[in-house]
């Protein structure tokens, strides 16, 4: 039992990872209505922007490794990586506004192999170990071990998620963002400028992004510009699993994939599954989801109309 | 249009048997242009779903492997027995073994296509791109755990078939039946699925059928250029049938025009020689793809040989000016 309840907990700790990087495409999703692909690739941006001002503090400004570091790493990733969204969106997508929809597909594609590629040529190929920017610490508590990164992982999270929750439903952009994601032309009817709020929503969506970047390098401090695919694409699915468009949905849809994903790798044995298919636990998922509820655990249906 | 095409195909498969038989091509250039011909059969075969049914599939490549790895079964396999009950091995027995390898390959990958797109082609557009990612990302793990192929070690081909002969025969067929295909009464239904679903639908043209048959032939054409692939490189790997693969087909799809056969032929090659020219500058070269993706979707959306067609490329023959099929004059 206490090993299931360690499963849990760090299934629960990568789940939150890809929550973040699922709210950041479900919001984009919300307002223009087409995948990010190259979100996967911010929240690698975020990790290398963690690396060189974690890095900077450190050597530099002789900072120890605390939670003050922590905080600051953080803020200032999910500041640059806002700016990154904010770029890609008026230089890649803004133009495409009333183009087809695979024309945005493919571009967005093509924004995804840019950051990858030009990041494999400005930080390098190689792997780099991420700074420590706390320090390790193991809590012991009755039968369970678990890190103290773990616990920051889940607590920050959900820290943000309340703060995402308080921006969408209580501030004036917030419902400027609900109500561009139910009906655009009449969202500008009313005086709202839309760019204005699309550009904000990929901030906060990168923002978000960065944020997952910096607490997955915590975890698993090895960055590589190539670190984003895998987990763009299963935090996409993460989305979809919980409904595409809906902000509690792409919480939940990552918490399930984490959970599955580390319990496979746990107890996959028992069921003849080898722990190396963890990464197609998410595609299982994905398929099964859009055979029998293509909108989502919270998704509401669409009819398409002519 | 049908009149002269069975004479072109007929042509092309001389052409390249004659090549292959009396011009001694050094060896690298022979391997230039052996893969410029089995990206010509991906990309041709891919547009058959990506531009002419307006599906946007993400999985080519995992195809691709599928064909590769069971027609390299085949002659590693299968391949001593078969000499041995031949016979020998000579020039009869490995064309027999090496044709029979590349249709059983098309064969599996079309079965894998068809059990994929049977349930993946209701969804549309984006999530149909990602469900195709998805099989293609299952079908490179499940090689990667099947030891008997060698897992992700990689596994050895035992014999080295393909020429220049085998390699342009399948892509003038790909091209015949493609193109054939399209212009058929039948095959108008492909266009009507990509131009308005719903208006297709409403009309009685069965839009799920027409999705699927599109897969099943990709898929198909995708699996021999697998096979040609493995028996020309002599080692797979999982790795080299990743979520790369496909993007590099689909830049080619899309440089030479969704649903544009001359256009596609001709990316297939400008894109196949672009990384050798592009060697001294090897870092750079994604950057410069993916540059171009970008810049060619906000300035030239239907690709760079977009309005070039049959006709129109070989309105020289003719003396006389086609109009774009826009209406407009060229």
């Amino acid at each position: 039992m206490s090993e299931f309840i360690q499963q849990l907990i760090n299934g629960l700790s990568l789940g939150s990872i890809y929550a973040l990087i699922a709210l950041g495409y479900t919001m984009i999703y919300g307002v223009l209505r087409f995948i990010n692909f190259a979100h996967g690739d911010v929240y690698m941006v975020g990790a290398f922007s963690g690396y060189y001002l974690g890095g900077w503090l450190i050597n530099s400004m002789g900072m120890q490794s605390s939670v003050l570091l922590l905080v600051v790493v953080m803020v200032g990733a999910m500041i640059i990586c806002a700016l990154t969204g904010l770029v890609i969106e008026r230089l890649a997508y803004r133009p495409l506004r009333n183009s087809p929809r695979l024309t945005v597909l493919i571009t967005a594609i093509g924004v995804s192999l840019f950051l990858e590629y030009s990041g494999q040529v400005f930080f390098g190929a190689d792997p780099k170990p991420f700074p420590s920017l706390i320090p390790d610490r193991t809590i012991t508590y009755g039968g369970l071990t678990f890190t103290n990164k773990e616990l920051i992982v889940l607590c920050v999270t959900v820290f943000l998620l309340i703060g995402l929750t308080f921006i969408v439903r209580k501030t004036k952009m917030g419902m400027a963002m609900r109500a561009l994601s139910f009906n655009s032309t009449a969202c500008s009817l009313v005086g709202i400028n839309n760019n204005v709020i699309i550009s904000f929503t990929f901030g906060l969506g990168s923002a978000l992004a960065a944020a997952a970047g910096i607490l997955s390098s915590l975890n698993y401090p090895v960055i590589t510009p190539l670190m984003g695919l895998l987990p763009g694409i299963k935090a996409f699915v993460a989305a979809v699993l919980g409904g595409i468009g809906n902000i509690p949905g792409a919480a939940l849809g990552g918490l399930i994939l984490g959970v599955a994903e580390t319990m496979i790798v746990g107890y996959g044995d028992k069921i003849h599954v080898p722990p190396s298919y963890r990464d197609a636990v998410a595609f299982v998922l994905l398929i099964g989801i859009l055979l029998f509820k293509p909108s989502g655990i919270l998704g509401k249906g669409t009819v398409e109309k002519v | 249009m049908r009149d002269w095409s069975k004479f072109a195909l007929l042509g092309a498969i001389l052409v390249s048997l004659l090549v292959s038989q009396f011009i001694h091509l050094d060896p690298y250039f022979s391997i230039v242009v052996v893969n410029i011909g089995i990206n010509i059969i991906l990309a041709v075969s891919l547009n058959l779903v990506n531009g002419y049914t307006g599906q946007f599939s993400l999985g080519h490549a995992g195809f691709m492997a599928i064909g590769a790895y069971t027609s390299a079964a085949i002659t590693s396999f299968g391949g001593p027995r078969w000499f041995d009950w031949l016979g020998g091995i000579n020039a009869f027995t490995t064309s027999t073994l090496f044709v029979v390898a590349l249709i059983v390959g098309g064969l599996a990958a079309a079965l894998a296509g068809l059990v994929i797109g049977v349930p993946s082609l209701r969804l549309k557009g984006d999530y149909l791109a990602i469900a195709t990612l998805g099989f293609g990302e299952i079908i490179r793990v499940i090689i990667q755990n099947t030891d008997a192929m060698g897992g992700s070690r990689g596994f050895s081909v035992s014999g080295i078939y393909t020429t220049i002969f085998w390699t342009y025969s399948v892509a003038a067929i790909t091209i015949y039946v493609v193109v054939n295909l399209v212009h058929s009464a039948y095959g108008r239904g492909f266009l009507t699925v990509r131009d308005d679903e719903i208006a297709a639908e409403a009309i009685g043209v069965n839009t799920t059928k027409y999705k699927v048959v599109a897969f099943v032939l990709a898929s198909f054409f995708a699996g021999i250029a697998g096979g040609l692939y493995a028996h020309f490189i002599g080692y797979l790997t999982p790795e080299g049938f990743g979520f790369m693969k496909s993007i590099e087909i689909i830049v080619m799809v899309i440089l030479g025009g969704m649903g544009n056969t001359v256009g596609v032929i001709f990316a297939a090659i400008l894109l196949t020689i672009l990384p050798e020219v592009l060697r001294p500058v090897q870092q750079y070269r994604m950057v410069i793809y993916s540059l171009m993706l970008i810049i060619l979707m906000l300035t030239r959306p239907q690709g760079l040989f977009g309005g070039l067609t049959w006709r129109r490329s070989t309105s020289w023959l003719r003396r006389k000016k086609i109009p774009l099929e826009d209406g407009s004059a060229a």
